[in-house]
């Protein structure tokens, strides 16, 4: 059985959680460096953003997951999740500087869509998936890719909300507060870890 | 291909609330004090014209901020800016629904506008957090909408003993609840005066079906672990930060020990050198109807 961490800093830990537990797995909360030790796959959750790089910073877990990730961790991050992953990190009418763990060629837009009056829930053409997934869409962000490594595998009017970049998953939505693991098992099986 | 949009559904409204989990929701009145609290790693800013403990002093009739106080802390920031109505006053909420508040928080630290009734909340875009004495009085919300909850607690004291108070009667309702027998619920429901439909869910998962905050005294990174490992999702501090001798400071140790809340070795790292806390009142000594815990029902 395969160990699959998430994240736990803030934000949506426990619906990953579950939805991950549900497939099988062994499902660790990683709140320091050591849990990271004998992970096979990562979640970062939504939350927000500029909580969660403060408390990896202050926990010491800023570098040695970027190296996980480097070292070809497979990552899947939703919402703020994938704001951390991207490289640039930008947002919708404030002029901010956000760092960020650079792992994929991905500009993130954040809070994209506008405040949350407009957040929304939208079906999406997901690629690889063969009906459509129900994206539920919270302050989400755009992704932008800045590279040609950054595959965009779903889109809505807007723009890129579902990339990768090899072992890297970027989402704006939320497949964590859906009843649909199918973006879960997806990411899952094409990191190599077999359900049980 | 293009797929129907469907804004402001219960799912964006309870999901929002999801992700502030293990955070802390600061209130603040200035744009200056909206930044610091998001540099401190706050999940969210209360915009507020006077913080409770100075709504206390002061007196009169307390009602939503000026728009422009609002407008100015949510050009300050990125992270979400809620904002309070009066209970009842469904349009003090409209109005703040169209300055595209990120949450509403129809709280009982405002003069209430309406002594029976609480606004209908299913019918805003805009998700809505209600303060909460027990189970039933959350439910309560919960039917007419409101997309997270918080403890009343007692604001503006500094004194945490009603936010335990009150976190420990919702808790223990649903421990109560889930041990029952499938028959006791409807009988349960009518004691309640909440939705039999609510009670079996409860029954049925432990828990409420929304986000449960605690908020009403929180001074301290004690008192927010305290409110964490006594099984609430995260913290609202009001007067608790910017009331006390460095905001700056306590600000990031309440959220260090939200995030860490069962490692003591951290609390006590945390609670080092952080100046004065806020002075705080002994609940006994408030008049009756000092008590905003009292408001709504």
């Amino acid at each position: 059985m395969a160990r699959v961490g998430v994240l736990a800093l803030q934000g949506g830990v426990s619906e990953h959680c579950a939805m991950l537990s549900s497939l099988g797995h062994n499902v660790v909360s990683i709140r320091e460096p050591g849990g990271l030790a004998g992970v096979s796959a990562l979640v970062i959750p939504g939350g927000e953003s500029t909580a969660m790089i403060l408390l990896l910073k202050r926990w010491r877990l800023f570098e040695p997951l970027g190296n996980a990730i480097r070292n070809d961790l497979p990552v899947l991050g939703t919402c703020a999740g994938a704001v951390l992953l991207s490289r640039e990190v930008t947002e919708r009418e404030h002029p901010i500087y956000q760092e960020s763990l650079c792992a994929a060629d991905v500009r993130a837009e954040r809070n994209s869509f506008g405040r949350q009056v407009a957040s929304f829930r939208q079906d999406v053409s997901i690629t690889g998936l063969e009906t459509p997934f129900p994206g539920v869409f919270i302050r989400a962000p755009l992704l932008h890719p800045l590279g040609p490594g950054a595959i965009v595998l779903a889109s809505v009017e807007e723009g890129a909300v579902f990339i990768r970049q090899g072992s890297v998953w970027l989402s704006s939505f939320h497949p964590e507060l859906t009843r649909d693991d199918r973006v879960h098992r997806m990411f899952l099986k094409e990191s190599g870890i077999a359900g049980p | 291909m293009s797929f129907t949009r469907d804004e402001g559904g219960w799912e964006v409204k309870s999901g929002h609330a999801e992700m502030l989990k293990g955070g802390v929701i600061m209130d603040v009145v200035t744009a200056r004090q909206a930044e610091i609290a998001q540099a401190a790693g706050a999940v969210a800013v209360m915009a507020l014209e006077r913080v409770p403990a100075d709504i206390r002093v002061q007196g009169g009739v307390a009602r939503m901020s000026d728009p422009d106080v609002i407008t100015a802390i949510q050009k300050a920031v990125t992270i979400p800016v809620m904002a309070k109505c009066r209970i009842g006053h469904f349009v003090e909420a409209q109005v703040l629904e169209a300055l595209e508040i990120d949450f509403v928080d129809e709280s009982e630290v405002l003069t209430p506008a309406d002594e029976k009734h609480h606004v209908n909340k299913h019918s805003f875009k805009v998700p809505f957090v209600c303060g909460a004495v027990n189970l039933g009085e959350a439910l309560r919300r919960i039917a007419e909408g409101a997309a997270m909850i918080r403890t009343k607690g007692e604001a503006g004291t500094g004194n945490v003993v009603e936010a335990v108070r009150h976190a420990r009667q919702v808790l223990g309702d649903i421990r109560r609840i889930q041990s029952m027998r499938e028959e006791e619920l409807m009988s349960e429901a009518k004691a309640m005066g909440a939705p039999y439909d609510l009670i079996r869910f409860v029954h049925q998962n432990g828990k409420l079906p929304v986000v449960n905050f605690a908020a009403g005294g929180i001074a301290t990174p004690a008192d927010a672990a305290l409110m964490m490992q006594l099984g609430m999702d995260g913290v609202f501090v009001g007067s608790g930060i910017f009331k006390s001798g460095n905001p700056e400071k306590r600000a990031r140790a309440i959220v260090e020990a939200v995030s860490r809340f069962d490692q003591p070795g951290i609390i006590a790292e945390v609670s080092r050198g952080l100046g004065e806390a806020m002075v705080g009142i002994n609940i006994s000594t408030l008049s009756e109807e000092d008590r905003l815990a009292h408001r709504g029902w």
